[in-house]
């Protein structure tokens, strides 16, 4: 009873925070960027956390999304989210293809391999004209119609990267739950534990990933949506898919929440101190944003969320 | 064979005997602990900035700055391991990657920081400009970079393979606790390796210095080159990670020159992609 009251006194402020931040522009912005966050590093959960396949490359899907929304605006002069459903199955396909090869790798030989391909599609996006080259492209300058969601206000933003997110979970949570979570998890501990005991791993390794990549992809829609803008560094950097992995781990991964609650910690610590130190500053800044996740990966290695689960065991004691 | 092919033949093997030089770090720690260190760019990236400053406070090239840099990032291979490696190299695979980003975000921000984000160069005229041979022109810090590089990358390899102190690294990387029963200290063995992989990362940096610009994020391009050379190679294996760069260096040049500079990453990719679709475990990587 008195968990039900803690997550609906929790829902209820989700939903009412930007209600609540009404007047501040940079609370609003905040919450919606912590959002498209935790959806990009949720996607990855599914294949990074729970299937255990430490991909550092999300950033080609992320990428992917991203450009399909500004593509199907610049060369059909479509809104911009339109291209989103297009990316997902894109980004399906390029995981498919992607998974076929790198997958069979173990360990950090498939982290290596995802970073080399990210970087290979990063550079080939900078050479690309019908991809804006190394300038990048750019969403609708004025709205045309509502379907641009193009907003004044972050607060619209925020309830759609909400209901993504919430749709994201509960499938993350139906996943984890079915068969196929069971598999990811025992391919996780030993795959060839898994095999041995009639896991067909490499074709949920890849159903996993492609799930992953779609979302990515959808992240990248939405981040497309929300800022007009993306070249080949904001798309398809490696410093995207590693902050994707970096939050996930820290929060938790394999866990529902654990990157959600990484988002809630490194996006606000990124966001805050660029808009309060600007430029002068960002270097000092980010020399403390680095230190906190040396000092939560040498304390707590399995992220944030363990500390519940150290809380559990010590009372079950 | 035309005189431009061989001169872009002999720069590519410069270059990739530079690229091993600062990878067999990277592999060492790798195949010995099975940690990867992203932080590895940073290494480099703090060598670089040694000789900047040896240059600056003292006017002294490379033969001053290589083994300064040497040991200043010895030191910091050493503080990284007692302080945080030695901590989440038992943890889950995730745990590292967390560890070491978080120290390349701190290195590289707080070289940022302290000497500012704009690009700096040493003159060129520090290791004697550039000479003829036989009618290839070599320039002088690339060729110093090369063969030192070459010399030091081999000379690691011979002490891992051929010394008893490269043995027992070797035993404490196959089974710690067997090592341990047989009167060698694991987390001293293992120290010692973050320092060779140190001192050998900051001579490279050193090196590097003399041809290539010296910046805060430096190391990221520089780390994914290593990355790749790395898996190329086969983890752990310094002769791999020496083949390898050697081919990534001539296989960069053979395309920036026939097909154009922007392409020579993505061959290089592509090629790297190949190799680990037809050897998972690398070139010379045990199975």
């Amino acid at each position: 009873m008195k968990r039900w009251l803690l997550w609906g006194v929790l829902g209820a402020l989700v939903l009412a925070y930007p209600l609540l931040t009404e007047g501040s522009a940079v609370w609003q912005r905040l919450g919606a960027l912590v959002l498209l966050a935790a959806i990009g590093a949720s996607a990855w959960n599914i294949v990074g956390g729970y299937a255990g396949q430490v991909s550092v490359g999300h950033a080609v899907f992320f990428g992917f999304g991203a450009y399909s929304a500004v593509v199907v605006y610049t060369h059909l002069q479509w809104p911009p989210i339109a291209g989103a459903p297009i990316g997902m199955i894109l980004s399906m396909l390029v995981a498919a293809a992607i998974g076929v090869p790198t997958l069979r790798l173990a360990g950090h030989y498939f982290s290596m391999a995802t970073i080399a391909v990210g970087e290979l599609v990063r550079v080939l996006s900078s050479t690309s004209d019908f991809l804006g080259g190394a300038q990048g492209l750019g969403g609708p300058a004025m709205p045309r119609s509502v379907f641009d969601l193009s907003f004044i206000s972050a607060a619209p933003f925020y309830y759609i990267f909400l209901a993504v997110l919430t749709l994201l979970l509960g499938l993350t949570w139906w996943i984890e739950r079915s068969r196929m979570g069971f598999y990811l998890r025992a391919i996780k501990d030993s795959e060839r534990a898994a095999r041995s005991l009639g896991v067909s791993a490499g074709q949920y390794k890849l159903y996993a990933y492609m799930l992953s990549g779609a979302f990515a992809s959808l992240a990248g829609s939405l981040y497309l949506c929300m800022f007009g803008f993306v070249d080949p560094e904001s798309g398809f950097g490696i410093l995207i898919s590693v902050k994707i992995v970096v939050m996930a781990a820290l929060g938790g991964a394999g866990q529902l929440f654990g990157p959600l609650v990484g988002a809630l910690i490194l996006v606000p610590l990124e966001e805050l101190s660029n808009s309060l130190l600007g430029g002068q500053g960002a270097g000092l800044t980010f020399v403390v944003y680095g230190a906190i996740i040396v000092i939560i990966a040498r304390f707590l290695p399995s992220g944030l969320l363990s500390l519940l689960e150290r809380r559990k065991v010590t009372r079950a004691d | 064979m035309s005189l431009t092919l061989v001169q872009v033949i002999v720069s590519g093997l410069l270059l990739g005997a530079v690229y091993a030089l600062f990878s067999s770090g990277l592999t060492l720690i790798w195949g010995m602990m099975n940690v990867v260190n992203f932080a590895h760019g940073e290494f480099v990236m703090l060598g670089m900035y040694s000789a900047v400053m040896v240059w600056t406070a003292l006017g002294l090239g490379p033969f001053a700055a290589a083994p300064i840099a040497a040991m200043a990032i010895a030191t910091l291979g050493v503080a990284s391991y007692f302080l945080l490696v030695r901590h989440i190299m038992r943890g889950p695979m995730l745990a590292q990657i967390l560890g070491t980003f978080g120290l390349a975000l701190f290195l590289r921000y707080a070289a940022f920081w302290y000497f500012g984000a704009n690009f700096k160069t040493l003159p060129d005229t520090l290791v004697g400009g550039s000479f003829s041979l036989l009618g290839i022109r070599f320039e002088g810090a690339r060729v110093l970079a090369g063969v030192m590089g070459l010399a030091i990358t081999l000379l690691l390899h011979v002490v891992l393979t051929r010394t008893a102190i490269g043995s027992r690294m070797l035993a404490v990387s196959e089974d710690a606790t067997a090592a341990q029963l047989m009167g060698i200290r694991p987390q001293r063995m293992q120290a010692l390796a973050w320092a060779m992989a140190g001192a050998s990362t900051g001579i490279a940096g050193a090196l590097i210095a003399n041809f290539f610009y010296t910046s805060p994020t430096v190391g990221e391009t520089l780390a994914i080159i290593a990355f790749v050379t790395v898996s190329f190679g086969g983890f752990g294996s310094v002769l791999g990670a020496l083949v390898a760069g050697l081919i990534i260096g001539v296989v960069e040049s053979l395309s920036a020159f026939y097909i154009g500079p922007v392409y020579k990453d993505v061959v290089v990719y592509v090629l790297f992609v190949l190799v680990l679709w037809f050897r998972p475990q690398g070139l010379m990587g045990k199975t």
